[in-house]
């Protein structure tokens, strides 16, 4: 017969090789929605740790502004002791400068409480001196040690210094952030390895016929784990896109600048929710292949 | 092609089969019979390397089956065309696609003329869209038969072939098996149904194996 000698092995490659696994199964919708869940959570968790992230360099930049030395002296004393707190800090190692400030900043330091017409002279306010310290920081006892000594009147109010552990708070959660998405994409990479598994058990007979045929292990996981990436990545995506629109609809910024009403997205940050999907993908591609060979092995 | 070199084969703590010594030439038509529990399917299996030796050495192609690798072994199946006494196939895939596994997993396309003319030879040219699970014993055993050649293996080998098959159509997949063999595949068909080899010496030079007492004999003119 001529036909077996027409059947020769070099044909084109059929690209339908992923058919051989049986298109449905609860491994199916359970894929798609474990990835679209997880990816809904890894965007608020993106969106928490990106506002943490904010909010920590804001409280970060604010430790690096000026600390204030407030002093109080009867007037005729007020110049000869402000030269004696200047002098003392000029001295002091971790303060890049200081200087005093002038009656007008002072004024538009109290104009929002006081009003424009505020008579700064005529009024016995203290005189606030402002200290930027250098990247090394001061010793803040031993300062106020010698301010005592030298200007009994002068207090420093390094007032900025409670926004370091709000800074370091912020930072944690940040951290908090990014470990409950590594912690999402674990989770989601179980899943799939369980609902991947649960399929390669459940098709014993797709394997065993693939294996009788000549089929590889690479060829038979390469079928599974095609098919199980193409549902992680499309339940990632709309999971991803449910989770931007709500975190889109959450109240935006106002000027009260609460951290509730910063939980969001800022600019090309909406960029970063898209790689939610591919992530997933990677995810599902890693733990389909590694599941897929490991039954492929016990199924021997 | 196929050589067994004084292999034995235990399970379950005993032996079943031991001390087997054989070689299927390449161009020879065999068959394998003796009472069932016998180890027809386990030789087999053997033969095609689902089965690992206890003991003994087999050869596959010139290559020692235990120094294959899964791929190796995967490879070599595409040299073997196998078909089961209960023919297993893809059931959510048409018998078209089914018959044209081999190549699919070879990466290989199927033209769609070959593999109709195929069908056709085994005579289920009309049931190309149809799934398995529609199909008869006869039908999904001639199937199975179109499956073990598509990929133009040098060895085919049958296990109860015609088991749950009625005379006529038993004799049809006879005569496909013997119209194989007469192209030069190397034909092993495992069967305890005595009529058919009678009928297929009729055709063929055929050798008749016959496993006793866990070995292989051949076996004489008493059939």
């Amino acid at each position: 017969m001529s036909l077996l000698s027409r059947l020769t092995p070099d044909r084109k490659a059929d690209r339908q090789a992923d058919r051989v696994v049986p298109p449905s199964g609860h491994s199916a919708w359970l894929t798609s929605f474990t990835a679209g869940a997880m990816a809904f959570l890894a965007v608020f968790a993106l969106a928490l740790s990106l506002a943490a992230g904010r909010l920590a360099d804001r409280w970060s930049d604010a430790l690096e502004r000026t600390a204030t030395v407030r002093l109080s002296a009867p007037e005729d004393q007020m110049d000869l002791q402000t030269k004696a707190v200047l002098a003392v800090l000029s001295t002091t190692p971790g303060i890049a400068s200081s200087r005093a400030m002038t009656d007008a900043e002072q004024r538009a330091l109290l104009e929002p409480w006081f009003g424009p017409d505020l008579p700064v002279d005529a009024l016995p306010l203290p005189r606030l001196i402002e200290v930027t310290e250098s990247g090394a920081g001061y010793d803040g006892e031993g300062l106020r040690q010698r301010l005592a000594a030298e200007a009994p009147g002068a207090v420093l109010d390094d007032h900025t210094r409670w926004r370091r552990p709000l800074a370091v708070a912020a930072g944690r959660l940040r951290l908090l952030g990014l470990l409950s998405i590594g912690l999402i994409g674990t989770a989601t990479a179980a899943m799939i390895t369980l609902a991947a598994s649960a399929a390669l058990a459940a098709n014993a007979q797709v394997v065993r016929v693939l294996r009788q045929v000549g089929a590889r292990d690479a060829y038979i996981a390469r079928a599974f784990v095609r098919r199980f990436t193409l549902r992680a990545i499309s339940g990632a995506a709309v999971g991803t896109l449910v989770g931007m629109i709500g975190v889109a609809l959450l109240p935006s910024t106002d000027t009260a600048g609460g951290f509730l009403t910063g939980l969001g997205f800022q600019g090309l940050g909406w960029l970063y929710p898209l790689t939610l999907p591919p992530l997933v993908a990677v995810v599902a591609f890693a733990a389909t292949r590694a599941a897929a060979f490991r039954k492929l092995r016990e199924l021997t | 092609m196929i050589a067994f070199d004084n292999v034995a084969y235990s399970y379950g703590g005993g032996e079943l089969l031991s001390e087997i010594s054989l070689r299927l030439a390449p161009g020879s038509f065999h068959f394998l019979t003796g009472p069932s529990g016998a180890g027809k399917s386990t030789f087999l299996k053997l033969c095609y390397g689902e089965l690992l030796p206890s003991a003994g050495r087999i050869t596959l192609f010139d290559r020692e089956v235990r120094s294959l690798s899964r791929d190796d072994i995967a490879l070599t199946r595409r040299r073997i065309g196998m078909v089961q006494q209960d023919c297993q196939f893809l059931d959510h895939l048409p018998l078209a696609a089914n018959v044209a596994l081999p190549l699919t997993v070879a990466g290989k396309a199927s033209v769609p003329q070959d593999l109709s003319d195929l069908l056709g030879w085994v005579g289920l040219g009309q049931l190309a869209d149809a799934l398995p699970p529609s199909l008869s014993g006869g039908e999904r055993q001639r199937a199975a038969l179109a499956r073990a050649i598509i990929i133009g293996p040098d060895v085919v080998l049958a296990d109860e072939p015609t088991g749950n098959l009625d005379w006529e159509m038993s004799l049809r997949l006879l005569t496909l098996l013997v119209e194989l063999n007469r192209m030069g595949k190397t034909v092993l068909i495992a069967t305890h149904d005595l009529n058919l080899i009678r009928q297929a010496k009729s055709q063929i030079a055929a050798r008749v194996l016959r496993i006793s007492k866990r070995r292989i004999q051949l076996a004489g003119a008493d059939l």
